[in-house]
């Protein structure tokens, strides 16, 4: 006799895994950008091409600042999210576990660079 | 076992043998400007950290930025963005369970085609 109940034998054999955490993952910063997106278009356009000393006055403000941060770390989380699903679509074996792995070292390198940059120019 | 004929069993069709419809190209183009928005968003890194080093670097990124093929660049970034954000926003409609008819879904796919460009016209007009 086995002391395992049914559901101990069928647990993890499925094709999902991890699959709907990934999914929901990507909903909620999907939700955030949806909101970070638009305020972040709205602030860091008018400033784009204007000259320095202004730039760093402007982003010396809290809203744009943290505004822009904010969209950094959640976009760049979403983008990773979604690039690793199209890797795993088109790579296949080793190559897709590197691939994925670059992805988000890539993703993370340029959310922390693009923070610190904010938080130099904000402090 | 069922398994005895694996490699040697007909295949459900995949893409090629489609005609491109509506739906499927919206999607795909929900992929595409997803990912190539990675190019804007590593150039914005790149015009923060100059911004946050020096006055010199900051005049090179913002130099690059601001060209015409910058502002192209940009452009066509704005119509991804859009794109991808009312594709985004028909995703979390069809996860509640509705518009998942066809005929609904198609009219979906021309909100965001025509939506994406209104918005970036309106988004270049405001800033």
């Amino acid at each position: 006799m086995r002391y395992l109940t049914d559901r101990k034998l069928a647990e993890g054999l499925g094709s999902a895994k991890s699959g709907v955490k990934h999914h929901w993952s990507m909903i909620l910063s999907s939700v955030a950008l949806l909101g970070l997106i638009p305020l972040f278009i709205f602030t860091f356009g008018p400033i784009l091409g204007a000259p320095h000393a202004e730039v760093v006055a402007y982003f010396g403000r809290p809203f744009p600042a943290i505004v822009a941060a904010l969209t950094l770390i959640v976009g760049f989380r979403h983008f990773a999210g979604g690039c690793q699903v199209m890797i795993e679509d088109y790579v296949h074996g080793l190559a897709r576990k590197v691939t994925i792995l670059l992805v988000y070292c890539l993703s993370y390198a340029a959310m922390a660079v693009g923070v610190f940059a904010i938080a130099r120019l904000a402090l | 076992m069922a398994d005895v004929n694996r490699g040697n069993r007909p295949l459900s069709p995949h893409i090629s043998i489609y005609r491109p419809q509506l739906t499927s190209m919206t999607s795909i183009l929900t992929r595409i400007t997803g990912n190539a928005l990675l190019i804007t968003a590593l150039l914005i890194v790149w015009w923060f950290l100059a911004a946050a080093t020096s006055p010199d670097a900051f005049a090179t990124a913002n130099g690059v930025l601001t060209s015409w093929f910058g502002d192209l660049v940009m452009v066509l970034s704005l119509l991804g963005i859009w794109y991808h954000t009312l594709a985004g926003i028909r995703h979390l409609i069809w996860d509640t369970g509705s518009m998942l008819e066809i005929g609904k879904a198609e009219m979906l796919g021309w909100i965001c085609l025509v939506g994406s460009v209104v918005l970036t016209v309106l988004t270049i007009i405001i800033v």
